[in-house]
Formats: C-alpha cells, sequence, structure tokens
C-alpha cells in the first residue's frame, strides 16, 4: 500500500470514528464494560480456584496415592497393611474431622497427623514445630493454619475450644503454620491426640502415600483398590484437586456465562451503531465505490473501524477489569457472595494469558459486531445511493431463513448430554436462539406492525408508516436491548422459578414445628440417644425425630453421597420429602428402601425401583431405590435412608439434628427456653423455628444471585444506550424528514408524538419479542443449564408484576429516548435540515 | 395578502459582539396571484428571507404579514398552525417522506388540517390529475424519478389550496426537461388557485417564468425585470 492510499485508508477509518465521536465512545465503553465484567468475574473465578486447587494440593503434601474414607472413616488396622506395602516408600496416617467451634456458629477443619512422618511429607510442618514452647505432641496443643488464626483471631498461647458430643474440648494454640502447610481453616494435632479428643478411637480418615522411586503409580492404585474394605477408595491427590474444583465448577461457569452476556450485548450494540452509521453513510459509501475503492478496500475499512473500537474498549477492560476483580474479592470474597468457597481467602492472580483472551474477545466482539454491516456498506449500489430520496431497506426473507435456521440448529443442541458436566450445548442454544430471534426480528416487526390498527392521527400514521419502511433498520436498533432484555426476562423467570420452588420446598421438607441441629455431616459435635430421649421428655414435645447424616460411598463416584437417616417410611416419605417419582415395581424387595436425590439419581443414573450397592462405613449394602426426591441441599446427591435401617446396619447412635414435634396447644417459645432451661448443654447448638430456616435459607439465595441481578443489570443499560445510540443515529438520518413535518405545520409538540410513538411502538415490539424469547430461553436455563449444571428441577414461576414493570418501563425508557434523541438532534434550527447537504 | 414591512435580519459571527447582517430593510408587498422570483448571490440571505415569510424564523426588526396577521405577533406554535394552513413549500431536494406513498405525501397537508375522507382523496386525485401522476398514487417516493417526485412536491404544495407557497430551488435537482414541466407546472396552479408564489433560483430560466425579477443583495430587494414578465397573463 502507497503512502498516499494508506492515508486514505487511515482517513475512512478513522474519519467516521471521530464524526460520530459520542457513539464511538459509547461503543469503546460498551466493549470496555463486557471484557471488565467477564474478565473481572474469570480471575475472581480463578484465583479461587487456583486457591481451592492449593488448599486440596496442600492436604496431601508430596504424596502419590491418598487411601481415602468416608468422613465416618475406616480402622485404623488397614495403615500397617498399607505402610508394609513393598512399593511404599512412606505412609501418613490421618484423621480428618469437623469440629464445631464453641462459642461460634463457625466449624473448623480438624486434622490429626503423624508430625514424624507428616514433616516428611509436607515438610513445611516440620518447620514450625520447633519453634514453639509448647510441645506438639502435647494432648492439648493445636497448631492453627493461618486462614482459621485470622478467621478465629486467635494467636500462638491462645485457647481454643471445640465441642465433641457434648463436651467441650480445650486445646492450646501452639503455633501458627506456615501457609504453605495449609490454606483452608484447619487446626493440625497429634494423630494420637485426634482420635482420643475428638472421638475417633481406632479410625483414620485418610491415610496418603510415596511410592518407592521407579514404581508405576497406576499399577500400585490397582493393587491397592482390590484390598480395600468396602467405601475405602484409593486416588491420586490430582484427581483429588480435580474433584475439589468439579464441585464448583457448575457454579463458576454459569457465572462467567453470564458476566460475557455484557459483551454479547455489547456487540449487538456495535452491531446496531455500525449497521446505522452503514446506511447513513449510504452516500459516502456509493461515492467511493464510484471512485474506485474496491469493495475488499471498504470492508477492510470498516472493519478496521470496528477493530480500533474493540482494541480501544478491550484494552481499558483489561485494566477496569483487574480492578473489579480485586474489589470484588475483598468485597465479597472468592465466590462473590454466593457461600462456595467458605474458609479460603485466595489473592488476587492476574492471570495475563486471561487478560489476553478477553483483550482479544473484546476486539472480537467488536469486530463480529461490525462484519455484516462492513458488507453492506461494500454491497451498497452505487448508482441507487447517489440518487437523491434514495433509502434503502432491502428484503428481510433472507434473514428470516437464517434465523429459523439457527432456531433449528439450536433445538437440535437441546437434546445434547452435558459435557464433563457443563451445559455447553445448553449455553450455544441459547445464543443461538437469540442470534436467531435478532434476524427474525424485521419480519417479525413487520407483521406486528400490520396488526395495528388505522389511526387518524396524523403524527401516529406517520410513526407507523415509518416503522413499517424500515423494520429491518428498526430493529437493527433493537438488537442490543432485544437480547439483554431477554436475558434479563429469562433470568427473572429462572430466578423466581427457582426461588419459589425452593421455597415451597422448604415449606415440605420442615414439617416439624423446631429444628435442633449439633452439626453437619462431618462434624464431631452430636447428640447421643440420651441426648434424644431428654428431649422427648420435655413437657411440650410430643415427638422427636433424629437425624444422622453421614457419607455413602458408591463405586465410581469420586465423592460419596450425602446419606441422611431419618424416620422414614413408604407411607410418609411423601410427608417430609419432596417426591418426584415413586416406584411402581421394586427390583429386589429385600433390599434396603432408600430416597435418592436427582442429583443422586442422574449422577448414577438410576430411577425409581432400581438397585444400587453402597457402602455405609466398611459395610456394602445393597439399596433399592423408593422413590426420586427434589433437594436442593445437595448438589452432589443425597440419599435418605429410614433411621432404625441405619442404626441396624451401622450401630450408629449419634444424632447430627432433632425435629421437635410440640403437643396439641404446646408453644414453641416455651419449649425454645424449656431446652435453654432443661438442658443448656443443648441450647449451645443451632435452634430454629422453620421460618427462620426459611427466611436464613432465601436470604442466602438472594445473596447468591445478587451478583447475578447486578450483571444483567448493567447488561440491560448496555441495551438502553444501544437504543439511545441508535435513535439518535436514526433521528440524526431524518433530519431532513422532520424538518418537512415543522415546515408542513406539525407542532413541535407532535414531532416529539411521533417520535415517542415510533420509539414506544418500537420499545413494545421489542418488549413482546424479549417477552416470547426471554421465556424461551427460561426454559432452557430450567430444563437443560440448571438441570445439567446443579441436577436440580424447578417448577416454571413467571414473575408477572416484575415482568409487566420491566416491560412498562422500557417501553417508556424507550420513547422518552426517542424524544430525547429527537431534542438534541433537532435543538440547531430545522430550517437547515431540509436543504441540500452534499 | 403578504407584506414584508423593513425587515431586518443578522445572524451571529465570530465575534458575538458584532453580528453578521444577512436582510437589511427588506419591503415587499404582493397580492393574491402573484408569483415572483428571487435572485441573488449564494449567501446573500435567499433562504433567510423565505424562512422569515414562512414564520420558521423571525426578525430582528420590521414585520412580516399575512392577510394583515403579524407573523411577529404569534407564537411558535401559532405560527405552525398558521404555516399549516395557509403555506406550502417546495424544496430543491423534493423531502417527500420516504414511507408514506405518493397519495399520502400529496395528503399529507390535508390530514394535517383535519380532512380526510372522499373530500380528501378527491382533492389529492385533482392535484395528482394536474401533475400528471394519477397512476402513481400508490407509489413509494424511492419508485419514482426525480422530476416525478418533484411534481408530486408541488401537489403536497398546493393541495390545501394555501395563500403563499414558497418554492426554494425546486428545479436545482432536475434535468432541463423536468424542469420546465416542473415549472410550468408549479405556475399554472399558482395562478388556477389565485396563491402567491414566491420563487428563489439561481437560474434565469427559472426565474423567467414568474411574473417579477427581484434581486436581492446586501443593500435590500431590488425589482430586476420591470413590473411584469412576458409570460403574465
Amino acid at each position: 500500500m502507497s503512502s498516499a492510499n494508506a492515508q486514505l485508508f487511515a482517513a475512512l477509518v478513522t474519519g467516521p470514528l471521530r464524526h460520530a465521536a459520542g457513539r464511538t465512545l459509547l461503543a469503546v465503553v460498551v466493549i470496555a464494560l463486557g471484557v471488565a465484567l467477564g474478565l473481572g468475574v474469570t480471575l475472581v473465578n480463578r484465583s479461587a480456584a487456583s486457591e481451592v486447587s492449593l488448599a486440596a494440593r496442600s492436604l496431601f503434601g508430596l504424596s502419590d496415592l491418598v487411601v481415602q474414607g468416608t468422613n465416618a472413616g475406616f480402622d485404623e488396622a488397614l495403615f500397617p497393611v498399607l505402610a508394609r506395602l513393598p512399593e511404599v516408600a512412606l505412609a501418613n496416617p490421618v484423621v480428618d474431622v469437623q469440629v464445631r467451634v464453641v462459642g461460634r456458629q463457625t466449624a473448623l477443619s480438624a486434622m490429626g497427623i503423624d508430625f514424624f512422618r507428616a514433616a516428611r511429607m509436607q515438610p513445611s510442618i516440620g518447620v514450625e514445630a520447633p519453634r514453639t514452647n509448647l510441645s506438639p505432641l502435647a494432648a492439648d496443643s493445636v497448631f492453627l493454619s493461618p486462614a482459621a488464626a485470622r478467621d478465629l483471631g486467635l494467636e500462638e498461647g491462645d485457647q481454643l475450644t471445640v465441642q465433641v458430643g457434648l463436651e467441650p474440648v480445650s486445646f492450646h494454640v501452639a503455633g501458627i503454620l506456615p501457609a504453605a502447610a495449609y490454606r483452608q481453616r484447619a487446626m493440625v494435632l497429634d494423630i494420637g491426640t485426634a482420635q482420643w479428643r475428638l472421638g475417633q478411637l481406632r479410625k483414620l480418615q485418610r491415610v496418603e502415600l510415596r511410592l518407592r522411586s521407579g514404581t508405576s503409580t497406576e499399577a500400585v492404585q490397582r493393587r491397592i483398590a482390590a484390598m480395600l474394605p468396602p467405601g475405602v477408595s484409593v486416588t491420586t491427590p490430582g484427581a483429588e484437586t480435580d474433584e475439589a474444583l468439579r464441585l464448583t465448577r457448575a457454579y463458576r461457569s454459569n457465572l462467567t456465562a453470564l458476566a460475557l452476556v455484557a459483551l454479547f450485548t455489547g456487540a449487538f450494540l456495535v452491531h446496531s451503531t455500525q449497521s446505522l452509521a452503514v446506511i447513513r453513510r449510504r452516500r459516502e459509501f456509493a461515492l467511493l465505490k464510484a471512485m474506485g475503492v474496491s469493495a475488499r478496500e471498504q470492508i477492510a475499512s470498516t472493519l478496521a473501524g470496528g477493530a480500533i473500537v474493540g482494541g480501544a474498549g478491550a484494552l481499558c477492560g483489561v485494566g477496569l477489569g483487574i480492578l473489579i476483580a480485586d474489589l470484588g474479592l475483598n468485597a465479597f470474597g472468592a465466590d462473590l457472595g454466593a457461600g462456595y468457597f467458605r474458609g479460603i481467602a485466595p489473592a488476587l492472580k492476574v492471570d495475563w494469558l486471561d487478560a489476553g483472551v478477553f483483550f482479544l474477545l473484546g476486539t472480537a466482539a467488536a469486530i463480529a459486531g461490525t462484519l455484516r454491516p462492513a458488507i453492506a456498506a461494500a454491497r451498497v449500489p452505487a448508482a441507487l445511493a447517489l440518487k437523491a430520496g434514495d433509502l434503502e431497506d432491502p428484503a428481510v426473507r433472507g434473514n428470516t431463513i437464517a434465523g429459523l435456521a439457527l432456531w433449528g440448529f439450536a433445538g437440535v443442541l437441546l437434546l445434547l448430554p452435558a459435557v464433563d458436566g457443563l451445559p455447553l450445548a445448553g449455553y450455544s442454544a441459547i445464543a443461538l436462539v437469540l442470534i436467531g430471534a435478532v434476524f427474525l426480528m424485521p419480519a417479525v416487526t413487520r407483521l406486528l406492525l400490520r396488526l395495528l390498527p388505522s389511526v387518524r392521527s396524523v403524527p401516529l400514521q406517520i410513526a407507523t408508516a415509518h416503522l413499517r419502511g424500515t423494520a429491518r433498520q428498526a430493529t437493527t436498533s433493537l438488537s442490543a436491548i432485544l437480547v439483554s432484555f431477554s436475558l434479563m426476562v429469562a433470568m427473572a423467570v429462572m430466578v423466581t422459578s427457582f426461588r419459589t420452588s425452593l421455597d415451597q420446598w422448604l415449606e415440605k421438607i420442615l414439617p416439624a414445628d423446631l429444628y435442633l441441629r449439633a452439626g453437619f455431616t462431618s462434624e464431631t459435635a452430636f447428640l447421643d440417644a440420651n441426648d434424644v430421649t431428654a428431649l422427648a421428655a420435655l413437657p411440650e414435645v410430643e415427638r422427636v425425630d433424629a437425624n444422622r447424616f453421614a457419607q455413602l460411598a458408591v463405586t465410581g463416584l469420586k465423592t460419596p453421597l450425602g446419606l441422611i437417616a431419618r424416620p422414614i417410611t413408604e407411607q410418609n416419605a411423601g410427608r417430609m420429602l419432596w417426591i418426584e417419582s415413586t416406584a411402581t415395581n421394586v427390583a429386589l424387595p429385600d433390599a434396603q428402601p432408600v430416597w435418592i436425590s436427582e442429583a443422586a439419581a442422574d449422577l448414577l443414573s438410576l430411577r425409581s425401583g432400581a438397585v444400587f450397592t453402597g457402602s455405609i462405613g466398611e459395610r456394602a449394602v445393597q439399596f433399592s431405590v423408593r422413590g426420586v426426591y427434589r433437594d436442593y441441599e445437595r448438589q452432589n446427591g443425597g440419599v435418605v435412608i429410614d433411621h432404625d435401617a441405619y442404626v441396624r446396619l451401622t450401630g450408629d447412635l449419634r444424632t447430627n439434628a432433632a425435629w421437635l414435634w410440640l403437643k396439641p396447644g404446646a408453644d414453641v417459645d416455651h419449649l425454645v427456653n424449656s431446652i435453654h432451661e432443661r438442658l443448656p448443654g443443648l441450647a449451645e447448638f443451632d435452634v430454629r423455628r422453620p421460618g427462620e430456616i426459611r427466611a436464613i435459607t432465601l436470604r442466602v439465595f438472594d445473596r447468591t444471585f445478587a451478583v447475578t441481578y447486578l450483571l444483567e443489570i448493567i447488561a440491560v443499560g448496555i441495551g438502553l444506550a444501544g437504543i439511545a445510540a441508535s435513535t439518535s443515529a436514526q433521528v440524526i438520518a431524518r433530519r431532513a424528514e422532520l424538518g418537512v413535518l415543522r415546515h408542513v405545520g406539525l407542532l413541535r409538540r407532535q414531532v416529539g408524538f411521533m417520535l415517542a410513538a415510533e420509539g414506544g411502538l418500537l420499545g413494545a415490539v421489542g418488549v413482546l419479542a424479549g417477552l416470547v424469547i426471554g421465556s424461551v430461553v427460561s426454559l432452557i436455563l430450567i430444563y437443560v443449564v440448571n438441570r445439567q449444571s446443579f441436577h436440580w428441577s424447578m417448577d416454571v414461576y413467571f414473575p408477572w408484576v416484575l415482568l409487566m414493570a420491566f416491560s412498562v418501563s422500557l417501553v417508556a425508557a424507550a420513547a422518552l429516548t426517542a424524544v430525547w434523541s429527537g431534542r438534541l438532534s433537532l435543538r440547531d434550527d430545522i430550517i437547515r435540515a431540509v436543504k441540500e447537504d452534499w | 395578502m403578504l407584506t414584508l414591512r423593513q425587515v431586518r435580519k443578522s445572524f451571529p459571527g465570530p465575534d458575538p459582539a458584532r453580528p453578521r447582517p444577512v436582510l437589511a430593510e427588506v419591503s415587499l408587498a404582493l397580492e393574491p396571484g402573484d408569483y415572483i422570483a428571487v435572485m441573488g448571490e449564494s449567501g446573500v440571505g435567499k433562504s433567510t428571507l423565505l424562512n422569515l415569510i414562512a414564520g420558521l424564523d423571525v426578525p430582528d426588526s420590521g414585520d412580516v404579514l399575512l392577510e394583515g396577521q403579524s407573523l411577529a405577533a404569534l407564537d411558535d406554535d401559532a405560527r405552525t398552525l398558521l404555516r399549516r394552513r395557509r403555506m406550502g413549500f417546495v424544496f430543491q431536494a423534493f423531502h417527500l417522506l420516504p414511507h408514506l406513498t405518493v397519495a399520502g405525501n400529496v395528503g399529507l397537508p390535508l390530514a394535517l388540517n383535519g380532512m380526510a375522507g372522499t373530500h380528501a382523496d378527491d382533492r389529492i386525485n385533482e392535484l395528482l390529475e394536474a401533475v400528471g401522476l394519477r397512476d402513481r398514487r400508490d407509489s413509494f417516493p424511492k419508485e419514482l424519478s426525480g422530476g416525478e417526485m418533484q411534481r408530486v412536491a408541488v401537489a403536497r404544495a398546493l393541495v390545501h389550496r394555501p395563500a403563499v407557497v414558497l418554492a426554494d430551488e425546486p428545479t436545482g435537482n432536475l434535468d432541463p426537461e423536468s424542469a420546465a414541466q416542473v415549472l410550468e407546472l408549479l405556475r399554472a396552479q399558482l395562478k388556477r388557485d389565485g396563491s402567491i408564489g414566491i420563487l428563489v433560483t439561481h437560474s434565469a430560466v427559472a426565474a423567467a417564468t414568474t411574473d417579477r425579477v427581484y434581486l436581492l443583495t446586501r443593500q435590500g430587494l431590488q425589482l430586476q425585470s420591470g413590473t411584469t414578465t412576458p409570460r403574465q397573463e
């Protein structure tokens, strides 16, 4: 390219950007915002995942294999067997339980280790131990991880009291471990002390193995697997780390997908502003073509303009994204408020590869948004465009066919399963539905406008005639808002459906009058049989149901299923669980009846009536699935078994939670007082009414979705900015027309009314389409994305009032934007508007 | 009757303290049926003069009266309504509304003045017949040639029988043959309805179709070619 050509090319690229500086700036800002949100959320997720990974990895030190049981643990007799294997260089036994910290509503990992062995497996542990004045082997010594020390506000020499059963057990903090040793909230103590003082006598939860050099890890893993009792598995630290990440991957992926909506919407905004710019510059393009500028040069110059906008926006977005990630991590934590990563406090890790990818994504989004307009610019028929009075509005048949084809393809994608637990086909289908909708909009707009009744009002007549005549241009301006509003509707329907389903589910699964919870699945705090009897003996109590939370290992599943033991029969199951399906034929009547959650059903590919084998403790048991129930609590699957059967199978009489039913006429407040007065040991535990549990759960739900609301609002804001930009562009393009109308006698307010009517009608079409498309997308979210991500089913509820409020606001905003744009565009005298200006 | 009394107009210049004078003491009196041309160099204020007559702009001093009504005494709405009822416009670039049909464009002033139904249709058809576009009634502007578009614009300017028709370079975008057709048409219709016509043009040929030709200069409006034109009936 010669110097003169290069100058001309540069002028063709930058001239239009400078000429429409406001719209250029808006496009830059929108791309920057899209990149910033996407990168910000990705960096937060990346930092969280990195921390989870490091935390998981730090547990296993230099080990090659990990033999792991459920939280109930396995017999320590397995340890010497493993340690004596010729391939094993070092075996490190670990007690790993959760302890409840007395006086705080919080739990802590307690890890009992053999300091001498562990120091060889994790050299960083051994560094700290000799420095302390307290013996690490003393029966009351514990070391805290930095995260635990920070969260609990404890230092060396402080006292830490935890609960075992109903008994408080006190320790002295002998030291704070270096961060490299354990990254999660943990207390570390001698394994003998842990077994003795934490109620884990003769039990281990894990044995870490370092193999001799030259040994095949896979071969040893196979050999060990063959000798393990039921419920105990052997895995690699890498697989354990992957599993730790897998548990939160669906949440992280969904959040990233949602964050990308802003960029997706931004691409449509660029598309609409560029499309309208092409329409506005038709004569300029025609003139250039007439003067010998080739179609390829034309396309290149338009795309280069898009690349400049995208590049500038993406560059700003990268900086802003890093800032957002830092602020988000500090203000809301690693999960942005959702509660998935309690106990870890990652620092921001800026991954420059991510930054580079988002820079390219932002630039690519702007270029993609410019591609169609660029091709349209190159195809401008020069002779026609140079003619005075020309106004382009090509046939829309091609668009309609393309839109229908995209919808058809989306339908096919919906039939595909998740890829490695991620609903990639579902996300793609949503993108295709939205893009297809943008393609179909001109035809739909024409159809809807044709249905409008004829009116006497001249401004209205002109408004409808204008919209009918410029369906393609008009709907181009709608694309950004159509996409963002559809997604907002979809999210509103999905969230409302989820929240309402959750609320109804909570009502169903909380049938008792009061709930007393001693701890979660792997916590050492529990009630024993005497405590339950004491509760039942309270004067206000009619009945107590004991609940025991444990784990059920199933071959093929990396993470054990949650096992809930409670009094349940086939007759009363429907009263305490949200049953989705019940077994009509039971394959193996002698097998132990259980009810499994939808997640468990998905993970095990089981249906009601099926039979499977699982391990409770070290005992393999055949289970018969009597029903599948809805469960929003355990994303990794849950199994409900009758409490008596559980006790029979395990001999475990401990209780994690007690459900209390009041006698007729008894008062729940009196019962709470009775517990405090007569059973002060129990009063330390979580005592809640069903209403409180519902309120807390819904509060957590709302906090989880707060970030998604924020991301959606930003996307709709971008969509509205798109309407403003394109409306003002259209009004500028129509200055002459508006000038004529003022000449022939349309009052200023009639022109305003006409523009408002156009904006409002267009907004109404967009809202109507958005409601329909959003509803379709919400069904994809509910039945495909959520189901494949979290295994949760829910009933569909439409938040009509909210949707109507959204719709009216958007139509009003579109009308006001049109009037505002008109005023801005025509604030100069309209006289010049009718002067021929080329 | 249209009267301009010592109308002055200036616009802000680079120095806000020294406005740039455009029109200096322009006076003019026209009777119904008068058809005049205003010629002059570019930038001398021809279009400004039309805008002042149309009530789209207000003079710094002096007054414009249409049928005895001072435009300066009216507010923007009242001037707009007066324009709607009593004025018609023809522009160089036609400025038809692209999404209204030929009939819709021609009928726009009638609709704005509340005239609808058969009466309106008859009048639209009459004008379309007169401009030779009866068969293009349902066409859209993009389907017309430049000459045809300007004939539609002339029909639109005259359809509501205005008192004054203002035409700003109506033949500037047309070939000589189409220009002649449009000028002939404009003159014929003005004379038939007894409307005042003011044609602003650079074209001596176009100016020659009017009754009188005025030259607008910095000093004011001067009658250029007698009191009548060769074609005055």
